[in-house]
């Protein structure tokens, strides 16, 4: 299908881009188009003002900042898949970008639209709340910045006002001795998943985690976090049986049920892909 | 609501201009503006990859991305692989070769994208090459031939590098 007709905005600077938004209300924001782009072409949304981030070049780019790696909101996901940078300080990110659409679509989509967009079983996201992320936004009122656990406000829709845009996605990497695993399960190579799993590993000196993280995508509105598997693995040895127990909590969330999967079939995946997240964690020889 | 805008493009090394609704899609556009017929539009909403051109050199979704958004671009389509003399391109000779094609509906996109891959990883093996055409539905082939006539084409590329 063709979209309905729209006004089209080019703005060059990110100061024109959130004058327009704040001047036109209900305008959408247009990054790598993966997602708004069939929306549009589908009639699922019909704006009359539709403002391309695509000509702002400030938006883009991969930045070590004080130990920290600065990801543009405009960066393609193909870019990420590349960049040295992130195979070096996020390396659990580059093994997610894999499960990240087709080669087509990551040319295109960008880390700020998969954010923005907040499918739940978006990778992206999962790996934004895997590290803490934190999302800088900015409007004509000037600029914030929101934890990622703040950032899903609830179903698909982030808590950004109606007049932001988001700038740029910031990761603090994990140092010492981290192993990391994602892994997925989807009907298709390349489609939304079903239940995504992600975690990091921090080791001590004397070779127990110290630091543990684990994300579930796919099973609820937004990325889950496991505190209580986390707490388990934390001080642990990161023995097997250690690792069944942190994955039996998987098992013990609240998971939605749609057209997809039912919600205990959810729960069952969430349980074995964490377990694998984590097996592959330790067969990887930690960096 | 607007008039149409002005849209300034090369396409397979010509300069193109053109007018088109903000909302035209570039897929529609290279159809319908410029006559160039070869990219096919399926599904219109990213999932097929019929529409697949490449666009600064990197394969896109042709149906994903307005014509406008393309303005000063460099945009590589099927017309634009055979050389000047009509001598096909070693991608599009594997596929005659393999009989890699039946209604040749999903050709062009498929042949876009494999232009990208061989650039980038020609010495691809036929998992990633699998995963690599994993955007691009066939209805006819079933894959096998086309995964074959990648690895062929590949392997010619790279020969010719190598030598
Ligand atoms: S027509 Fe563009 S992906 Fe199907
Ligand atoms: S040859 Fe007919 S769809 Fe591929």
């Amino acid at each position: 299908m063709k979209p309905a007709p729209f006004r089209y905005h080019a703005p060059r600077s990110v100061a024109d881009a959130v004058g327009l938004l704040a001047e036109r209300p209900g305008a959408r924001l247009l990054s790598g188009g993966q997602s708004l782009m069939p929306m549009l072409n589908l009639r699922y949304v019909m704006p009359d003002d539709v403002i391309d981030l695509n000509r702002i070049d400030t938006l883009a780019g991969i930045a070590e900042e004080g130990g920290r790696v600065r990801i543009g909101g405009m960066t393609r996901q193909r870019d990420l898949e590349r960049s040295p940078v992130v195979a070096r300080h996020l390396p659990v990110m580059r093994e997610a970008l894999r499960w990240v659409g087709h080669i087509q679509t990551r040319n295109r989509g960008t880390i700020g639209g998969s954010l923005c967009h907040l499918d739940p079983a978006a990778e992206l996201p999962a790996i934004a709340m895997l590290y803490d992320a934190e999302v800088s936004a900015i409007s004509v009122r000037g600029e914030r910045s929101i934890a990622m656990a703040e950032f899903p406000a609830f179903y698909m829709t982030p808590a950004l006002e109606p007049d932001e845009a988001l700038t740029a996605v910031t990761f603090t990497p994990w140092t010492g001795r981290t192993a990391f695993g994602f892994v997925e399960f989807s009907r298709r190579h390349g489609d939304f998943a079903v239940v995504s799993a992600a975690c990091l590993l921090g080791y001590g000196p004397d070779g127990r985690i110290d630091r543990a993280a684990l994300v579930l995508g796919g099973v609820g509105a937004a990325p889950l976090r496991l505190p209580d598997a986390e707490a388990r693995l934390t001080g642990s040895r990161g023995t097997s049986e250690d690792f069944t127990e942190a994955a039996a909590f998987a098992e013990r969330i609240e998971a939605m049920d749609d057209a997809h999967a039912g919600a205990d079939y959810r729960r069952h995946l969430a349980r074995v892909l964490t377990g694998r997240a984590l097996a592959q964690a330790v067969a990887r020889p930690a960096a | 609501m607007d008039d149409t805008i002005a849209v300034a493009l090369r396409v397979n090394g010509r300069t193109f201009q053109g007018r088109c609704e903000p909302r035209t899609h570039l897929a529609d556009f290279l159809r319908h503006e410029l006559g160039l017929t070869g990219t096919h539009v399926g599904c219109e909403h990213g999932v097929c990859g019929a529409c697949t051109v490449l666009v600064d050199g990197r394969a896109v979704r042709g149906c994903l991305m307005l014509a406008a958004q393309a303005d000063g671009a460099e945009v590589r389509t099927v017309e634009g692989l055979a050389a000047a003399d009509g001598t096909l391109h070693p991608l599009q000779a594997a596929f005659v070769e393999a009989h890699a094609l039946q209604c040749g509906f999903c050709t062009p996109g498929i042949l876009m994208t494999l232009v990208e891959v061989l650039n980038d990883t020609p010495d691809a093996d036929e998992a990633e090459m699998r995963e690599a055409l994993s955007g691009n539905l066939c209805r006819c082939t079933g894959y096998q031939n086309i995964v074959k006539a990648a690895l062929t084409a590949a392997k010619a590329v790279s020969g010719v590098r190598g030598a």
